[in-house]
C-alpha cells in the first residue's frame, strides 16, 4: 500500500504530508526550547551573581563549532539543491561533509565537557552549570540524531532515490529543516551562554 | 488518492528549474558569507565588554538577523505556503508569552504576590500556610 501524500500535495493543505508535519514538528521544539530559554532568564535574573560567559566558558571554542555549524547547514541545503538538479553524486558528497562536520560539533563539545568535568564542574556545581549542561545537552541531541538521519539518507536510505527521486528529495528537504532549526537554535545559545 | 497518480501535482520547490535552482545556490553562499561576517560581529562586540543590558541587545539583534536568514533562505520561508507561516505565527505568538513569564515575575506583576504581602496574608490566616 502506498502512503498517500508523500510527493504529492494536499488539496486542503497545499503541501505533502511530510512539510507539514515536520513543520508541526518544529513548532513543538521551538516551545521545548523556549521552555527552556524561559528558565534561563529566570534563574539568570534571580540570581544575585551570575558570571559572564566567557568567564568560565571557552568562547573560542564555541565561536569554531558555531562556524562549523553554520558551514553544514550550507552543505545541507546544497545537498537538497544537488537533488533538485538530479546530481546524485554531489549529493553524496555534500551529505557527507554535513554528517561529517555534525561529528566534528559533537567532538568538540566533548573536549569542552570534558575540560570542566575535570575541573569539577558539574551541573550541581552553580546554577551557570546547571543550565549550561541542559541547553547544550539537549542541543548535543538534537544534533546527534540529525546526524543518525543525514547518514541514513547517505546510506541505505538513498535507495530511494533508484525508485521514486522526487519523494527521496522531499525527505532530504525535510531532515534539512530539522538540520537548520538546530543550528537556528544554536545560534541564539552561542551568545546566550558564551559571550553575555 | 493514490500518491504516484498525483505526482504531476508537486509542491513549488519540486518543479524548479536547473537555471531557478542556481540562482537558489547563489543565495545561499551570500547568506552564508553574511553568517560567517554576522558570527564574528558577534564575537568582536563582545570583546568591548559593554554594558549588560546594552550587550544583551546587540546580541539578540545579531542573533535574530542570523536566525532570520537561516529561517528565510535555508528553510525556504520566504516562499513558503500560507498554512506553514500560519503556523509558525501562532507558535511565535506562543513562544512570546512563554519567555514573558519570567520577564513578568521578576518584574513583579502586579498579579503575582509580593513575598512581603504573602506574608502578611499568611499571617492573617492563622493555619493557611500549613494548608
Amino acid at each position: 500500500m502506498d502512503i498517500p501524500y508523500t510527493v504529492a500535495v494536499r488539496r486542503d493543505t497545499g503541501l505533502n504530508n511530510g512539510k507539514i508535519g515536520i513543520w508541526l514538528f518544529l513548532a513543538s521544539e521551538v516551545m521545548l526550547f523556549g521552555a527552556l530559554f524561559a528558565s534561563y532568564i529566570l534563574i539568570r535574573t534571580g540570581s544575585p551573581n551570575w558570571p559572564r560567559g566567557d568567564t568560565v566558558l571557552d568562547y573560542r571554542l564555541a565561536t569554531f563549532n558555531t562556524i562549523v555549524l553554520i558551514t553544514s547547514s550550507v552543505t545541507m541545503v546544497m545537498a537538497w539543491a544537488s537533488l533538485m538538479r538530479r546530481k546524485f553524486g554531489t549529493f553524496r558528497i555534500y551529505m557527507a561533509a554535513t554528517v561529517l562536520l555534525g561529528g566534528v560539533f559533537l567532538v568538540v563539545k566533548y573536549f569542552e565537557y570534558s575540560h570542566h568535568l575535570h575541573l569539577g564542574e558539574y551541573p550541581s556545581h552553580s546554577n551557570f552549570f546547571a543550565i549550561y549542561y541542559t541547553l547544550t545537552g539537549l542541543h548535543m541531541l538534537h544534533v546527534f540524531g540529525g546526524m543518525v538521519v543525514n547518514a541514513y539518507f547517505w546510506g541505505p536510505g538513498a535507495k530511494l532515490w533508484e525508485k521514486n527521486p522526487v519523494w527521496f528529495t522531499n525527505r532530504v528537504e525535510h531532515s534539512g529543516l530539522f538540520w537548520h532549526f538546530v543550528d537556528l537554535v544554536w545560534i541564539f545559545l552561542f551568545p546566550t551562554l558564551y559571550l553575555l | 488518492m493514490s500518491d504516484h497518480a498525483a505526482t504531476h501535482d508537486h509542491d513549488d520547490h519540486a518543479s524548479h528549474d536547473p537555471a531557478e535552482i542556481d540562482r537558489h545556490v547563489r543565495v545561499y553562499i551570500m547568506v552564508f558569507v553574511a553568517l560567517m561576517v554576522l558570527t564574528i560581529v558577534t564575537v568582536a562586540v563582545s570583546r568591548f565588554h559593554l554594558s549588560v543590558p546594552l550587550a544583551v541587545t546587540v546580541a539578540l539583534l545579531v542573533a535574530t538577523i542570523k536566525g532570520t536568514l537561516v529561517a528565510g533562505y535555508f528553510m525556504h520561508l520566504m516562499s513558503e505556503k500560507k498554512l506553514i507561516l500560519a503556523v509558525l505565527a501562532l507558535t511565535a505568538a506562543f513562544f512570546i508569552v512563554l519567555l514573558g513569564l519570567p520577564v513578568i515575575t521578576h518584574s513583579n506583576g502586579f498579579w503575582i504576590p509580593q513575598p512581603a504581602e504573602a506574608h502578611t496574608a499568611a499571617e492573617a490566616q492563622p493555619g493557611a500556610e500549613h494548608k
